[in-house]
């Protein structure tokens, strides 16, 4: 694959999005792409808005992108998408979950969560929505969340060749393996 | 063996390959997973928190002196702590090779100023190295050890936030057995007086002479010559990789991965090839500013923003004017700035003292900063690390003085307090300061990550340790009442503010409560509910400022998969509308 591939995950600090993002580049990188992967800690993982970009490909200089690279862009919270949107390709697909956490703006009462992200997503760009809390409850516990978008991911970008339940079993707690695993299933299903 | 690494691994694995033997830091972010990884090594390493970054530069000063290969590592902000010691042990020179290593934050993801610290190398007179991926991280710190021993300087290692916190692929290498120099007393180079330090400055201009001729030919430095190009551009660090993504095969690159001295005559020669030269460097024109004196003509800050991280895309539009098509979406984006985690312990004092008139608090660097945001807002400044007591210390007198009744309070934490919170509660009790310290004890290094510290009772090579306690430290420099408080209990901690506001001898708080995110903790069985029939939509609890806690379909909501069960909402709550659920 000569050209690069431009993944942007973004939600809420305390979303797991570092660890998909973690497996996701190993991955890559065992199926012998050249991959990097960026990611910020500190501050903004307290409850802010967090971003992590993985770029794959046969050679990748930059670990980041700007405005308009993202060939997709995967957000575990609904809001989130349209906040980082104008870094996906016009021709992108985005890929959000309707799972809504209030800022605090909003959680205060100061502001309104925006009723119409999906629509107004929809009529801008190829937009797949999917709810990965219901999805993580039925599988039994809501922290498996992330893996379940870690499955949509893995479906929307055509990644089958790479063993990704091996990714799983090496990157997660031994007693944590098997929800996962069920979990990344049903995101490969939605 | 190839592996994935984030940068600061590879900065760990370099020190390990490069036979280092002693590491010493103080956590900041981008910088902390530097000895996070050095344990991984601990075998062949001995690596320590220390206190603060001075402490830790000498501690590393130290053992170069006494003939190890010694790393220090700190962000951007605690070279300036740290400074004092440089730049006397640039004078000075190594026995066995040191590199402090700073890890810079442009665009500020978690720092208070985005200063550029490749000056430090300039102003303190010392090497500098900066590598612009994990392999290079690596590769480029074994170097660093040897032009440290061979030119007899301190090194510089400069990285970035994206230099740190991006993952690549790097290729590992055997560790190199160096072994230590040899330990004999040498009065005229080490001992820094006056008549040393005078012949040492002298030695020093000669050693960064010969320094800029080893630039000229080190391996760090390489010019890539692409087949009909009339840009040539100048770079280093991870602006390189962004040029590259850029400019491809279109431009020729002199790529820089020693930066000072530099190496002028590579440059002088590199640019007489172009019709146009870049230079291309984040932040401050460091290099474009050198060249530009030393005649060679290149197009920079002219175009180049000298603000914030840069990208491909940044670069793309200053230099080839191509804006990258992107559209955004019709709808309402709510800001979501960070908050104070559901649960803690933080959250008790500062919604405590959000209620108090005529006060203000001096705030400091940590989770706690976080207090000064929406709805509890209850901070009037942040500056550095230490200053939430000192700061607040000349607050108290500029009121004493001029004739103001404000009461003062003066917060750190408890990582923060050992660092350089300890010196300002001195001051306040020597110089009869009216104010208040308030150490926020949370047992553990909270914002970068959960590091261990003095009071954490274990090492980062995790051995068990004397536990210092805050409370002891206050009593011992003289306050004659130390109150301890659970800080999610609101009616001890309000008696308590109140208390010390009434204080005529020196009086400090300690409030104990750990930070709810320690593993393994779980300090709450129960979470707290709503009864919607009985909430009367009054919206106190939402002025606690927690993140489980929202307004929804007109009535107040707990997220139950975010609350710990702190009860701090419950607390404010007049009308028992908020209630424990779940097993005792």
């Amino acid at each position: 694959m000569k050209v690069t591939k431009n993944i942007l995950l973004v939600g809420v600090g305390g979303q797991g999005i570092i660890l998909v993002s973690k497996m996701l580049t190993a991955g890559l990188m065992k199926a012998g792409y050249d991959v990097k992967m960026s990611e910020v800690h500190g501050m903004a993982q307290r409850g802010g808005s967090v971003t992590t970009q993985v770029r794959f490909g046969e050679k990748v200089y930059s670990s980041i992108i700007g405005k308009g690279q993202a060939d997709i862009l995967v957000s575990f919270e609904k809001m989130e998408a349209a906040r980082w949107i104008e870094y996906l390709k016009p021709e992108g697909t985005v890929v959000v979950n309707r799972y809504e956490i209030p800022s605090m703006p909003i959680a205060t009462g100061k502001a309104e969560y925006p009723q119409n992200v999906l629509e107004a997503l929809e009529k801008e760009f190829k937009t797949v929505t999917l709810d990965a809390g219901q999805a993580a409850i039925e599988v039994g516990n809501i922290r498996t969340q992330n893996i379940v978008l870690f499955g949509a991911l893995v479906k929307a970008l055509n990644l089958n060749e790479i063993d990704w339940i091996e990714i799983l079993r090496e990157n997660l707690p031994s007693k944590m393996v098997d929800i996962n695993i069920k979990a990344f299933q049903k995101g490969l299903e939605l | 063996m190839k592996k994935l690494m984030s940068g600061n691994e590879a900065i760990a694995r370099g020190a390990y390959e490069a036979g280092v033997t002693v590491a010493a830091a103080y956590p900041g972010t981008p910088s902390t997973e530097i000895l996070e990884h050095m344990v991984d090594y601990k075998e062949n390493i001995y690596s320590e928190w220390a206190p603060n970054e001075k402490v830790a530069c000498e501690v590393a000063i130290g053992a170069s002196i006494a003939g190890s290969r010694s790393l220090a590592a700190m962000k951007h902000v605690g070279v300036n702590v740290a400074a004092d010691p440089i730049f006397t042990y640039a004078y000075l020179g190594v026995n066995g090779g040191f590199v402090l290593v700073t890890a810079d934050d442009p665009s500020m993801h978690s720092s208070q100023n985005e200063q550029d610290n490749r000056y430090y190398a300039k102003f303190a007179k010392m090497a500098l190295i900066e590598p612009s991926d994990s392999q290079e991280a690596k590769d480029f710190l074994k170097e660093a050890y040897k032009i440290s021993e061979e030119f007899d300087i301190p090194v510089l290692y400069r990285v970035t936030t994206r230099v740190c916190h991006s993952k690549s692929i790097v290729e590992l290498g055997e560790r190199e057995e160096v072994g230590f120099k040899p330990y004999t007393r040498r009065l005229d180079k080490f001992v820094a007086t006056p008549a040393n330090a005078k012949i040492a400055h002298g030695v020093l201009e000669k050693k960064l002479k010969a320094l800029e001729a080893y630039a000229n030919t080190s391996p760090l430095n390489l010019a890539e010559y692409n087949e009909n190009t009339n840009i040539g551009i100048v770079t280093a660090s991870v602006a390189y990789q962004y040029a590259k993504e850029v400019f491809g095969d279109k431009a020729s690159y002199l790529k820089l991965g020693f930066t000072y001295p530099l190496p002028m005559d590579m440059i002088r020669d590199f640019a007489s090839k172009f019709d146009t030269v870049y230079v291309i460097e984040e932040l401050e024109p460091f290099m474009e500013e050198q060249m530009k004196a030393a005649g060679i003509k290149c197009i920079g800050k002219e175009l180049i923003p000298n603000m914030y991280e840069l990208n491909p895309d940044i670069v793309a539009k200053a230099l080839l004017g191509i804006n990258t098509e992107s559209k955004t979406v019709d709808t309402n984006v709510v800001a979501r700035p960070p908050v104070l985690c559901a649960g803690c312990p933080h959250r008790g004092f500062f919604y405590t003292m959000s209620k108090k008139k005529n006060t203000v608090i001096a705030g400091d660097i940590g989770c706690y900063t976080l207090g000064a945001m929406q709805p509890l807002e209850a901070m009037d400044s942040v500056i550095c690390m230490g200053a939430g007591i000192s700061a607040a210390m000349g607050m108290a007198k500029s009121f004493e003085v001029t004739g103001r009744d404000t009461k003062v309070f003066g917060v750190v934490g408890d990582s923060t307090f050992f660092h350089s919170g300890i010196t300002g509660a001195i001051d306040v009790v020597y110089n009869k300061g009216k104010m208040i310290p308030v150490v926020l004890d949370n047992s553990i290094t909270g914002m970068t990550g959960h590091q261990e510290n003095p009071g954490t009772g274990k090492t980062l090579m995790g051995e068990d340790t004397i536990a210092l306690d805050p409370v002891d430290v206050l009593k011992a420099i003289g306050y004659k009442t130390v109150a301890v408080v659970d800080p999610c209990n609101l009616k001890a901690m309000n008696d308590t503010v109140e208390e010390a506001m009434q204080a005529t001898e020196p009086y400090a708080i300690v409030t104990k409560r750990p930070c709810v995110l320690i593993k393994g903790l779980a300090p709450f069985k129960t979470k707290c509910e709503v009864v919607s029939d009985k909430c009367k939509k009054c919206k106190m609890c939402l002025k606690v400022g927690c993140p489980a806690i929202s307004f929804k379909n007109g009535v107040s909501y707990i997220e139950q998969s975010m609350c710990v069960g702190c009860d701090v909402c419950m607390q404010v709550c007049k009308f028992d509308a908020i209630v424990k659920v779940g097993e005792q």
